[in-house]
């Protein structure tokens, strides 16, 4: 599973980033921020798919893994 | 109309998402040495909308400045929507705005039939408000701007403040939520154009007419709801009148795309710059989704208005309200001040 970067990115950017690669229906994703903002976008999106979230912060980055 | 130009896509934060949080205001803002004059009877320590300085017995002087980036990629409607936006903020202190500068930053990319457009709009709206353009100011920048800065008169004794409210008042707002998610999700081409045409014309729309109503049926207290969503803007009413507010989530009116693409995470960042000020003082019911935060958080461009209205008043005023502008429900009421300042229940 690759991680994606979605840092430098900001919203809707990284939410349109991570619907794009949903539409692959994998059960696991794990996509890389750097702002609170995408963080809580993607984490909406992905539990609106039906994702568990977990989220691992870092330097002010954040590590979302979206799990079926 | 088709531009060759998309004016949103020259810019990082569209329309009212780009104002700078409550929080790093009041830090901005700490500190400075004012004069003090009992004439100015609202200034900028009361977080209102505009100030307000006495000239005579029957007139003060409202002042006001709002601009912002391109929310719409029509040059002429982006002129529209913000200039209704700037001349809100008098309507929301009770007054009628009269006179008007023109504040415009232009980036390389706009062409002059561009400009010419975003400046009609503003005077198209000017004119509908009653009040004149007599000049401003231009300068290049890396991204447009638009907006005014608005003067209005009101009477002294009919200043409608923020921080007027009372316990038994009722409130009512004037336009739904949902214009920062949609707008946002927009940008992701995730809304349709029907729904983005009548969020526009919303926009577009000035609060004159709530205004109007609003006066005549002695309301107690008044802001617009833009920037800082209706959970900041009912926090710093609360705040102010020593009072606590209480919203009924199921009658707080948001556009019925919104809730989805709230759940979806179209979230633009000024929503948690809100939450972030105000959610300690923001007590939320069990049950009520984490969407329907998300939307009561999302700051609005050109929002409507959000009145108290005297508990004996408020039918009356509501429904003459509905004859011009049906989307306006009332939506809570005011308590004695209680453990939160608002309550979302």
């Amino acid at each position: 599973m690759n991680t994606m970067d979605a840092r430098g990115l900001s919203c809707p950017e990284p939410v349109i980033m991570i619907r794009k690669a949903m539409m692959s229906k994998e059960n696991q994703y794990e996509m890389i921020v750097d702002n609170p903002t995408s963080k809580e976008n993607v984490m909406r999106y992905a539990e609106h798919q039906g994702y568990r979230v977990t989220i691992e912060e870092r330097n002010g980055e954040y590590t979302l893994s979206m799990k079926k | 109309m088709e531009n060759d130009v998309k004016l949103t896509r020259l810019v990082k934060c569209a329309g009212c998402g780009a104002k700078v949080g409550a929080g790093t205001l009041v830090k901005l803002l700490d500190g400075f040495k004012t004069h003090h004059d009992p004439r100015l009877i609202v200034g900028y320590d009361k977080s209102d909308d505009a100030s307000v300085y006495v000239l005579d017995k029957n007139t003060a002087l409202v002042q006001t400045t709002d601009f912002f980036p391109p929310i719409v990629d029509d040059p002429f409607l982006y002129g529209q929507i913000a200039a209704a936006n700037a001349f809100s903020d008098v309507y929301a202190m009770g007054g009628e705005p009269k006179l008007a500068l023109n504040i415009l930053c232009l980036s390389q990319d706009m062409d002059k039939h561009t400009v010419q457009d975003i400046l009609r709009g503003g005077y198209d709206k000017a004119y509908e408000a009653g009040a004149i353009i007599t000049g401003g100011h231009t300068i290049q920048g890396a991204e447009p701007i638009y907006g005014l800065a608005v003067s209005g008169f009101v009477h002294p004794d009919k200043v409608l403040t923020n921080s007027g409210a009372k316990p038994g008042d009722v409130l009512i707002l004037t336009k739904p939520l949902g214009i920062g998610i949609l707008t946002t999700a927009a940008k992701a081409d995730m809304v349709d154009a029907e729904v983005l045409d009548r969020i526009y014309k919303q926009m577009a729309t000035l609060n004159k007419t709530a205004r109007d109503v609003m006066v005549k049926h002695h309301a107690h207290c008044c802001t617009d709801v833009t920037g800082f969503a209706l959970l900041g803007h009912s926090y710093e009413m609360a705040q102010g009148s020593e009072c606590s507010i209480h919203l009924k989530a199921e009658a707080i009116p948001f556009h019925p795309e919104t809730y989805e693409l709230a759940e979806m995470g179209f979230i633009p960042a000024g929503a948690y710059r809100n939450r972030e000020f105000a959610e300690h003082g923001v007590h939320v019911a069990e049950g009520i989704s984490r969407a329907m935060q998300d939307i009561c958080y999302d700051p609005q461009t050109s929002g409507g208005l959000l009145m108290a209205i005297p508990e004996e008043h408020a039918e009356k005023c509501l429904s003459e309200l509905n004859e011009q502008i049906p989307e306006a429900v009332m939506i809570g009421h005011v308590t004695e001040q209680m453990d939160a300042a608002v309550y979302l229940e």
